[in-house]
């Protein structure tokens, strides 16, 4: 049950438990106690919304930054990353393979904070050799969602 | 004016469906559980490789029977699946669907006054495709106390010396049942002793929910005497498509291929490139559907049970046949009024034969969201009826 479990909440993390036994076709105090394990075994890092902030009136940009750095002897990137993801502002870090190293998200105010963050914080940092920013300019799909399109049920209403 | 018209067609009663299609049709807020189709989209890899194909100019006919590398690819996924080998350049033929592959196989096999078993409730095509056949139907009626499901008996009851082709309709739509390997195994005990055919109609075949599905070809001595048919659209949500395939003996679909190269050609060769794409790399997107499935038919028999509605427990397809009898109502009045007062259309069991009067036919091809709406209608529906019934 464990991983269909797990792809059910990544979808929706708000069903509640009397539901999910249901579908999972399980007792609630199994689904309880899986849910319980599942967290402390760190598999479940934390439950999320997932906001459409194109639809309000809130200014947020989203930048992705690749970084690329000199690695340190003994600590290869896990050092640098460490100094990276303890920025509030950063969203998240992934170590890339390729022409570069870093993969930096992150979220701003505007346009200018996320440069300030950049060209003070960030390529200022001893390791890092250089940085590109990309601004995101819109989100078509985002956790596996697409956004803004609600797509409708075009099937005939009655077939045999 | 002459009359321009067939007796023989129009004799055939339009199906059961057309009624409550038109009644729907006219309330454009009613929501719907009585599609038989998925709510999914095919998979975009096998969209993509149909795309791909149109842009390789890969316009043309095929052969007649089908694309070979398609049959190949069917004879390897039944061999995956039922451990059962077919020669694909002559066992094999590609359908417009599995409808298709239903009518010219009874045009095949079949001369005039020669008898077709048909268990009901079942799909609304195999009667008329009989009839047009110049076929004699012989409905045998299948019992909630079954779970409608074929026993021997039964069938033993309902076989004449006329008696040529048994159809053999599971997983089951409209009721959900499916045929287990014991309940197969008896069947075919009796068809090898009395000499007679099955088509097996396995189209949703890949939406069992208890076990693997076990398919009568697999047991010994009935492969020689069945026409299988199966297709893509309920496995890989490709109704649009229309394709289907029938496997069988070469004498068979070697005339099966004869009426379907006059009257059809080829199947439409776009959908066909798509369809290996789908046997070549799709049965995670199967086992995807078929879980989500699952968890849509366990919520249903859980709210049915919580409001007092009786259903057997059904283990294929995507339709649960909830028992209504209690209500002292007809399928039909049912459905009718349920759409009337609740704005839900359902289809009575009745569309697909007398003997699913006092059941309905309730599709679950829709997300969990929308079942939610629809089933808090009919447990409002249900608690009137049950304040009606008190007074």
């Amino acid at each position: 049950m464990r991983e269909e479990l797990l792809r059910i909440i990544e979808k929706n993390s708000r069903i509640d438990i009397k539901e999910l036994a249901i579908i999972l076709g399980a007792q609630e105090i199994d689904v309880i106690n899986e849910l319980q394990r599942l967290e402390d075994e760190g598999i479940i890092c934390g439950y999320h919304t997932m906001i459409d902030w194109d639809k309000i009136d809130v200014e947020k940009v989203t930048a992705m930054i690749e970084v690329r750095v000199t690695p340190q002897r003994g600590q290869g990137f896990d050092n640098i990353a460490e100094r990276i993801y303890k920025y509030p502002e950063v969203n998240s870090v992934y170590l890339i393979s390729g022409g570069f190293d870093l993969m930096v998200t992150l979220e701003g105010k505007s346009l200018r904070e996320v440069s300030s963050f950049v060209s003070n914080k960030l390529s200022t940092l001893d390791s890092v050799l250089s940085t590109a920013t990309h601004f995101i300019l819109k989100k078509y799909k985002d956790h596996g969602v697409i956004l803004s399109k609600k797509e409708e049920d075009t099937r005939e209403k009655i077939t045999p | 004016m002459r009359n321009p018209l067939s007796d023989t067609i129009v004799t055939i009663k339009p199906s059961g469906i057309r009624k409550f299609f038109d009644i729907v049709s006219e309330m454009p807020d009613a929501i719907s559980l009585g599609v038989g189709e998925p709510d999914f989209d095919t998979p975009w890899h096998i969209r993509d490789e149909g795309i791909y194909s149109l842009e390789k100019g890969r316009t043309f006919y095929t052969s007649n029977a089908g694309l070979k590398e398609l049959r190949q690819e069917i004879c390897n996924y039944i061999y995956r699946r039922q451990k059962v080998s077919y020669e694909p350049l002559k066992e094999v033929i590609i359908t417009v669907g599995g409808s298709e592959a239903i009518d010219i196989a009874i045009r095949a096999m079949c001369d005039p006054g020669d008898e077709v078993l048909i268990p009901q409730p079942s799909y609304v095509s195999y009667e008329p495709c009989a009839i047009l056949a110049g076929a004699k139907p012989v409905i045998i009626p299948l019992k909630p106390e079954n779970e409608f499901r074929l026993t021997a008996e039964e069938l033993l009851e309902h076989i004449t010396d006329k008696t040529k082709i048994l159809v053999l309709p599971f997983p089951n739509n409209p009721t959900g049942a499916i045929m287990e390997k014991e309940d197969l195994e008896k069947i075919a005990k009796v068809i090898i002793e009395k000499d007679i055919f099955v088509l097996s109609d396995e189209i949703y075949s890949e939406l069992t929910y208890k076990g693997e599905h076990v398919s009568i070809i697999s047991i010994p001595g009935m492969k020689e005497r069945t026409i299988m048919i199966n297709g893509f659209s309920k496995a890989y949500a490709m109704t649009g498509w229309r394709l289907g395939y029938a496997c069988g003996p070469e004498v068979v679909i070697k005339q099966m291929t004869k009426i379907h190269q006059f009257c059809i050609m080829c199947a439409p060769t776009t959908s066909q490139y798509a369809a290996v794409e789908a046997l070549r790399n799709g049965d995670d997107d199967v086992v995807e559907m078929r879980t989500a499935y699952n968890e849509r038919r366990r919520y249903l028999m859980h709210t049915f049970r919580e409001m007092g509605l009786p259903c057997f427990e059904p283990f294929g397809a995507f339709y649960v046949f909830p028992d209504i009898r209690k209500f002292g109502m007809t399928s039909d009045e049912f459905a009718t009024r349920f759409l009337r007062e609740e704005k839900v259309a359902v289809v009575p069991g009745t569309a697909f034969g007398d003997s699913g009067e006092g059941f309905l036919r309730i599709s679950y091809a829709y997300s969990l969201e929308d079942l939610k709406v629809a089933i808090g209608r009919l447990r409002h529906f249900v608690e009137k009826l049950n304040e009606e019934a008190q007074k």
